[in-house]
């Protein structure tokens, strides 16, 4: 990709969002492309919501705090609220399907959701869920190859859990195919 | 590297002996990071393990650095705004006794114990001398990872020339946010030699002294002029970047992460045919004062962006003489204003001069 992507990731403490942008930043990083990873730092580190703000750019990035996205991927209902409306137009929203009570309503904006919990259950590991987010939401965006996912997974994730791994890689494509079976909610 | 990560990991690239500390949020890492790879990866002058130490208050660390850079140590020093206050006594001492060091400042909303959110409210405290007595310290404000690196290479080097404590201010944002950076070669800093050092009275000398107290007025007078002497010197150590100045008509001055943001709303801004351009302070203290005076003859105005209720505006204004009005937009305590809410403040003084014409 030849433009700039600006991408929110919020849900609750613990989900793994801050993870996710780490990973979307280090695999930007090996193709070469500018990049800056913000997280929100503060008390819902332990717990409470959580996000980061991951910029991505073939040039140098001015302002690493943004407020209107190109892409937002929610993986609870707070974060929808807040973050729903700070998607630029034409940008992409990005849903954790059975955390959303009340969805979206706008429709000037792509809005899709994946069963990620769901399906994380039934790989017997509910922790790779965001791994399943990711995986659907780098089929949406191909902001950075597969491969460099790959290797920056490697990165993030604590050597004395890398014979996850595997599980992850599954987590990956399982979210991937999930891009293509689910329909977008803008529709209904 | 997350900007805290990077500034522990250039401190040991640096080659600082010794590295003294209290925890506080949002610099933490510093410590954490330091505390598993200075044992490993550095050594005193007499070829004894570096030495990390969380001392048992802020109040102890700074008097352990005093002392450490009296013995003539590299030594660094971080912490966070409430943290550096209670410091202030040990950089005035050191200030007067003219010891080197590096102080990291990475600031959090105050007043008070406040908030661990990120802030610029420290601004007067760094740039003015900070505790009792007229000195200054050389400040150096990083706006990215890669500065959070480059600069603790920088401050030794200040420090070091002028003898004097240097100061990083960063805020919690910076220490925090992950970006690309380049790391210098493993001790690539070279050591000055430091005659003045207390490291043991040989027979070719009298004793070096290192102190603070000079009790008798003139003396203590003496040492004043000295340091307003090299106060002087300093200015040439100024330093600041320019984006976008060549047609400016509105000119934009702020100094860390608000420079970020600021440049955001300049992009903003000329998508939208304003003509702003961007000053952005790398030394706050010496101040670039020359820039900002010259600017002032060609723009119709000035914006000085800050997240604190307007400190460097003060500085900005005394630049400017009254060649031009100088407008300021700050969120505090630990809020950080917005790209959109820069862009509306320069929307509306481009209104302004539009009527004005």
């Amino acid at each position: 990709m030849n433009t700039s992507h600006e991408i929110i990731i919020a849900g609750f403490g613990g989900q793994g969002v801050l993870s996710m942008g780490q990973i979307i930043a280090y695999a930007a990083m090996m193709e070469e492309k500018e990049i800056s990873w913000m997280p929100s730092y503060g008390p819902e580190m332990r717990g409470g919501t959580a996000n980061c703000i991951v910029i991505v750019s073939p040039a140098r990035i001015s302002s690493p705090i943004i407020t209107q996205f190109d892409s937002a991927i929610v993986l609870n209902q707070p974060s929808l609220d807040k973050f729903g409306k700070a998607v630029k137009p034409g940008g992409l929203l990005l849903c954790e399907r059975s955390s959303i009570l009340s969805p979206c309503a706008r429709t000037d904006i792509e809005i899709f959701s994946v069963p990620a919990f769901e399906e994380a259950q039934r790989l017997q590991k509910k922790q790779v869920a965001n791994m399943i987010v990711l995986g659907a939401f780098l089929e949406r965006r191909p902001i950075v190859s597969p491969e460099n996912v790959l290797k920056a997974l490697k990165k993030v994730l604590p050597e004395r859990h890398h014979h996850l791994l595997p599980l992850n890689e599954q987590a990956l494509q399982r979210g991937k195919e999930l891009a293509h079976e689910c329909t977008n909610v803008t529709a209904q | 590297m997350k900007g805290n990560e990077a500034l522990a990991e250039a401190a040991i690239r640096a080659g600082i002996h010794a590295y003294f500390g209290y925890p506080i949020t949002p610099q933490s890492e510093v410590l954490e990071y330091l505390a598993l790879e200075m044992p490993k990866r550095t050594k005193l002058l007499n070829g004894q393990n570096g030495v990390l130490l969380q001392a048992e208050s802020e109040l102890g660390a700074i008097n352990m650095v005093y002392g450490a850079a009296g013995a003539g140590a590299r030594v660094m020093i971080s912490s966070s705004s409430p943290g550096i206050s209670l410091m202030q006594e040990g950089i005035s001492y050191m200030a007067s006794a003219q010891l080197p060091c590096l102080v990291v400042n990475v600031m959090r909303g105050g007043p008070g114990l406040g908030t661990i959110q990120p802030s610029q409210g420290d601004y007067f405290q760094a740039t003015k001398g900070g505790g009792h007595g007229d000195y200054h310290l050389p400040v150096l404000a990083p706006a990215s990872v890669q500065e959070m690196v480059d600069f603790v290479f920088e401050g030794f080097r200040l420090a070091e020339k002028y003898r004097t404590p240097a100061m990083i201010l960063a805020d919690g944002a910076l220490g925090q946010m992950m970006e690309k950076v380049t790391l210098p070669p493993e001790h690539s800093l070279p050591y000055p030699e430091k005659p003045w050092a207390t490291t043991g009275k040989p027979k070719s000398r009298e004793r070096n002294i290192v102190t603070s107290l000079f009790i008798e007025p003139e003396r203590m007078e003496e040492i004043n002029l000295q340091l307003q002497h090299k106060y002087r010197r300093m200015q040439q150590e100024v330093r600041y970047e320019t984006i976008e100045t060549a047609d400016a008509e509105i000119l934009l001055v702020a100094f860390g992460l608000s420079a970020r943001i600021s440049q955001k709303a300049l992009e903003l801004a000329r998508e939208r045919d304003i003509r702003v351009g961007l000053v952005r302070p790398i030394t706050l203290y010496p101040f670039p004062t020359e820039i900002i005076a010259a600017m002032s003859h060609r723009v119709s105005s000035v914006l000085t962006v800050e997240m604190n209720a307007g400190q460097m505006v003060e500085d900005v204004r005394l630049a400017v003489n009254g060649h031009c009005p100088v407008y300021f937009k700050g969120r505090m305590g630990g809020m950080v204003p917005s790209p959109e809410e820069v862009l509306a403040e320069i929307e509306a003084i481009d209104a302004q001069v539009e009527k004005s014409v």
